[in-house]
């Protein structure tokens, strides 16, 4: 053992310690936003549509007022707020601009899309209120589907955009493309294979629905807004615009938060709402979504129809790959990825871990009567890996070769790879991944079980190839064309009296573990315990600017950022050290027991801090006193590529159609691993939630636009009845530009996982002849696959 | 709604006298009456156990209960797990340990089902502890390190027990062992 908070090795990073927030989440002393409680506080409830599509010819809350309890009740009239915003710097034809409302006017495009807020004294009679409230509509024909959008028939969603499309991009075209498909059809060894792909709508359904806890605050001349959000600056922002505020009038903190998965990332119209309430009424309001409104009501994802095809040679290469996928973005554009958010990255990233030599893609944004879309963990490439997997089995099978083996002639192993989407990918594990992936269930004896197994299920065996493209800096997020381009983060260091350090960082975790993983990084670079460092995230007030969490970015950008501040602050230590010890900086270093060797003496941390604070005088010429250091990190070029392997075991029912999963393996890549066991545990969620869309969960509605699946009864959420354990194994390829060469880790698990899952059920289906190409994958569908065979 | 009921909860053995409206549900009163915003509320329906606390020793949803249902009931929520000067329990050491928690939302609920379950049946195995994980919902876990923890936490259970067995000088009065 080496002195306390001190490792014997001098490395945090890479090690499994303690996670520093289990103490106060396990002994239930976290605060999450509905554990806030200020007085006089007031309980907001929301006026929600009933009707899909509809023009609202008359609010009426005047009976909502008298209801006990009920302290004010707003429309939009009353509250008057701007737009919320989200543009492309797009040309009309690749994009429409529309905006959402805070609060719905003269027309409502969903079921659950608010009207008004009622404010009460406690959240029961907030609800009572809200029953009070008379609305008429004047209905529209609701906009349902895809091909409802497309057809455009019926009144738009929008009157911007009269065919219902708010996004149509057309990307790439490598030149000569139609000729290599028109070869391969003519070619007797060569084939071209077809995918036609849906993929249900989801919800990334954080445990904790949103919520916020608003408060003006005379004496700061402040609204404070206390919300579960990835992204509070983003809040800040919008929500200054709405209500016509400076920015500095405005707060955004971030209490403990129960998961956001990316539907916490865009700004929501509730939390404008509740704030702009407290504002009025100068009480503080607390709202907490419930778990209908989450369903029907919240920022939903996922659901994309791909037409795609792709060339292959006969000894099992890529030729081209040509697709169209339209993403259903429901009824607005999101803040600040607007509409394009799913068809943009599908489109910029479908290629992913292949060498493709021609590629074109449309991408399209439609506008429907349902609940609005915002990213969901992986973002569309769920769903194209899926085609792209799908893609390679079916090459396969019309080419009587082996899929594992076709896949292996195609992925990428030379490094850096420039791609035929004008994406440079840095060095990865691709075909090594693969490999190992495919030895550990030979190992474990899964490839030679085929068939039935004993109870007459029949047995099937998927995997899936990705990367995940991480570490978005600004440049790679310019190229999508969002006014709002995200990317850097910035980090301060502060060193106290003690020698003890505060770091602010713009990300935020909400179960990432960055309490304890940026501690890690900021540890190693000056040489103290990682107990020692305290990081402070989500407010607004304290960090300068930031981007929040999401697109697995947190570690790699904010990670690095964090890292910069910490050699600055060291070099800072080291000068004073120098200047104490009367030697050359160059003589000085970082002793890594929290002090620092100058020529033949030692200074810890804390002596250093004593002078720069409390003896100032006797600091050197160049050095300002207090220890503080500010550091930013972006991203030049486009970013880094984390990559995985999936190999996953099935079993189906013939009496149910249902699907067992019996083994599932992940060998994943992320660079270095801040902290082995937190990479799992995003591995081993993701995955889960990748199964769960890949079976399970799906968000319907019917003819009239109306939800189907209000509660846990009709969206079903897996349980560990149905996620099985997954063996993780890891690679390591260092990414050669952030602070520790780690990439992300946040998304993969999700991006994978209905790929393998649903090349296991097709494999299982083989005898049948019956391929499945839709998620969440119908168990009718099996069934009766199944049937066919037991009747035949 | 202005109907007020007296109500006589007992919660981590203290007593408390509420003067709340019948239809306040044991979670609210929980959270916002006595302030131990531990015990957290996911659904509202049943069905994700974020809530769960124990009463009379068995695992309850608190959202699906009125406060005043169990006003002779002993109820227990996560704030009584860990020891007062704040040492965690067993149970929350080895949640910590296996990283059976990530955003930590379920986390109270799934360390109360825990808590009931391993009281009633401290000889489950795994497969039995993953059934009873499959009562509730988390997000971030895949659950596969939850179950990891419960097996660790009833298997460092079992062996204390049998570790204070074999040392015990004497058989008790009436063992049959």
């Amino acid at each position: 053992m080496g002195e306390p908070g001190f490792r014997p090795d001098g490395t945090w990073v890479g090690a499994d310690v303690p996670r520093r927030e289990d103490p106060r989440l396990l002994a239930g002393r976290g605060r999450f936003v509905d554990d806030i409680t200020l007085p006089r506080m007031l309980h907001a409830a929301f006026v929600r549509s009933t009707e899909a599509h509809a023009r609202v010819t008359a609010v009426d809350l005047s009976e909502v007022r008298e209801v006990p309890g009920v302290v004010a009740a707003f429309d939009a009239a009353d509250l008057g707020l701007a737009d919320i915003t989200a543009l492309l710097d797009r040309p009309a034809e690749e994009f429409t601009p529309t905006s959402m409302p805070v609060l719905a006017r003269d027309k409502v495009r969903y079921v659950g899309e608010p009207l008004a807020v009622v404010v009460a004294t406690d959240p029961y009679a907030a609800e009572d209120g809200v029953e009070a409230a008379v609305v008429e509509y004047d209905p529209l024909d609701p906009v349902v589907t895809e091909a409802a959008a497309l057809a455009a028939a019926g009144t738009p969603v929008h009157d911007e955009a009269p065919g219902n499309v708010l996004v149509d991009v057309s990307l790439f075209a490598t030149e000569g493309i139609d000729e290599v498909f028109a070869a391969a059809s003519a070619s007797a060894g060569d084939v071209v294979v077809t995918v036609e792909a849906n993929t249900g709508r989801q919800n990334a359904l954080p445990l904790e629905t949103r919520g916020v806890v608003a408060d003006w605050d005379d004496r700061d001349e402040q609204l404070l807004v206390r919300t579960c959000t990835q992204v509070p600056h983003q809040v800040r922002t919008v929500l200054a615009r709405c209500a016509g505020l400076d920015e500095k009038q405005v707060r955004v903190t971030v209490p403990d938060m129960g998961g956001g998965f990316g539907q916490k990332c865009v700004v929501g119209r509730e939390e404008i709402a509740a704030a702009a309430a407290a504002r009025r009424l100068r009480r503080p309001v607390k709202w907490i979504e419930d778990r209908r409104e989450a369903l029907t009501a919240s920022f939903l994802a996922r659901e994309q129809h791909y037409t795609a095809r792709a060339a292959f040679s006969a000894d099992g290469r890529i030729l081209a790959l040509d697709t169209d996928v339209v993403c259903d973005m429901g009824a607005y554009s999101c803040y600040p990825f607007t509409a394009g958010i799913e068809p943009l990255m599908a489109s910029a990233e479908m290629p992913g871990v292949y060498r493709v030599p021609a590629y074109r893609v449309r991408g399209r944004a439609v506008t429907t009567n349902k609940a609005p879309t915002a990213p969901y963990r992986g973002v569309s490439r769920p769903q194209y890996v899926m085609v792209m997997e799908r893609l390679m089995e079916r090459a396969a099978r019309e080419l009587g070769l082996d899929a594992v083996e076709v896949r292996r002639r195609n992925v990428i192993t030379e490094f850096p790879y420039r791609g035929i989407n004008n994406v440079t990918y840095d060095p990865g594990s691709y075909l090594e991944s693969l490999d190992l992936c495919e030895q550990v269930l030979r190992d474990e004896g899964w490839l030679s079980r085929s068939g039935r197994d004993r109870d007459g299920r029949m047995i099937g065996i998927g995997f899936s190839c990705f990367s995940e493209r991480t570490g978005y800096g600004s440049g790679a997020f310019a190229q999508r064309k969002m006014q709002v381009v995200p990317g850097f983060d910035i980090s301060q260091i502060t060193m106290d009296l003690d020698g003890t350090v505060t770091v602010t960082t713009g990300t935020l975790s909400h179960g990432q573990s960055h309490e304890t993983t940026f501690a890690q990084i900021v540890a190693d670079r000056l040489g103290i315990g990682y107990d020692k460092v305290k990081i402070v995230q989500g407010d607004t007030d304290r960090i300068t600017y930031g981007w929040g969490s999401f697109a697995s970015r947190s570690v790699t950008i904010g990670g690095s950022a964090a890292a910069a501040a910490s050699v600055k602050l060291g070099d800072q230590l080291r000068s004073i050290a120098a200047h104490l010890a009367g030697v050359d900086i160059d003589s000085t270093r970082l002793d890594g027991r929290g002090g620092v060797r100058a020529g033949d003496h030692t200074y810890p941390f804390a002596e250093l801090a004593d002078v720069a604070y409390l003896r100032a005088h006797l600091l050197p010429k160049d050095v300002g006193p207090g220890l503080t250091a500010t550091a930013s990190f972006d991203v030049g070029g486009d970013g880094t590529f984390s990559n995985a392997t999936h190999g996953c075991v099935v079993a189906l029912d013939p009496g149910t159609g249902g699907v067992e999963i019996l083994r599932y393996v992940c060998v994943e890549d992320c660079g270095v691993a801040i902290h082995p066991r937190v990479v799992e545990g995003q591995a081993r969620g993701g995955i889960a939630q990748g199964i769960a869309g890949a079976l399970f969960e799906q968000v319907t509605y019917d003819e009239l636009g109306q939800p189907l699946a209000p509660s846990f009864m009709e969206y079903k959420v897996p349980t560990a009845a149905e996620i099985p354990d997954v063996r993780i194994e890891h690679l390591e390829t260092p990414c050669a530009f952030t602070a520790d060469g780690a990439k992300g880790a946040g998304e993969g698990g999700t991006i994978g996982a209905p790929a393998a899952v649903l090349n296991a059920v097709n494999d299982a289906l083989r005898h049948t002849g019956v391929e499945l190409d839709a998620t969440p994958i119908p168990r009718a569908a099996i069934f009766a696959a199944l049937s066919l065979e037991e009747a035949s | 709604m202005t109907d007020v009921a007296l109500v006589e909860l007992h919660v981590n053995g203290e007593r408390h006298d509420l003067a709340i409206p019948p239809r306040r549900t044991l979670a609210d009163v929980l959270r916002h009456d006595l302030g131990l915003t531990g015990t957290h509320v996911g659904c509202e329906h049943g069905i994700c156990g974020a809530c769960t606390v124990l009463v009379d020793g068995a695992p309850a949803r608190a959202c699906l209960l009125f406060a005043i249902q169990v006003e002779n009931a002993e109820i227990r929520t996560v704030e009584s797990l860990a020891d007062p000067d704040g040492g965690l329990s067993d149970l929350q050491q080895c949640f910590s340990e296996h990283h059976g928690l990530q955003c930590g939302f379920c986390t109270p609920g799934f360390l109360m089902l825990a808590e009931g379950y391993l009281a009633e049946e401290p000889e489950a195995t795994r497969e039995e502890i993953r059934e009873v994980v499959a009562s509730n919902l988390c997000r971030c876990t895949g659950y596969q390190t939850i179950t990891d923890a419960i097996d660790d936490c009833a298997s460092r259970r079992r062996a204390a027990l049998q570790a204070a067995l074999d040392t015990a000088p004497e058989p008790t009065a009436g063992s049959t062992a």
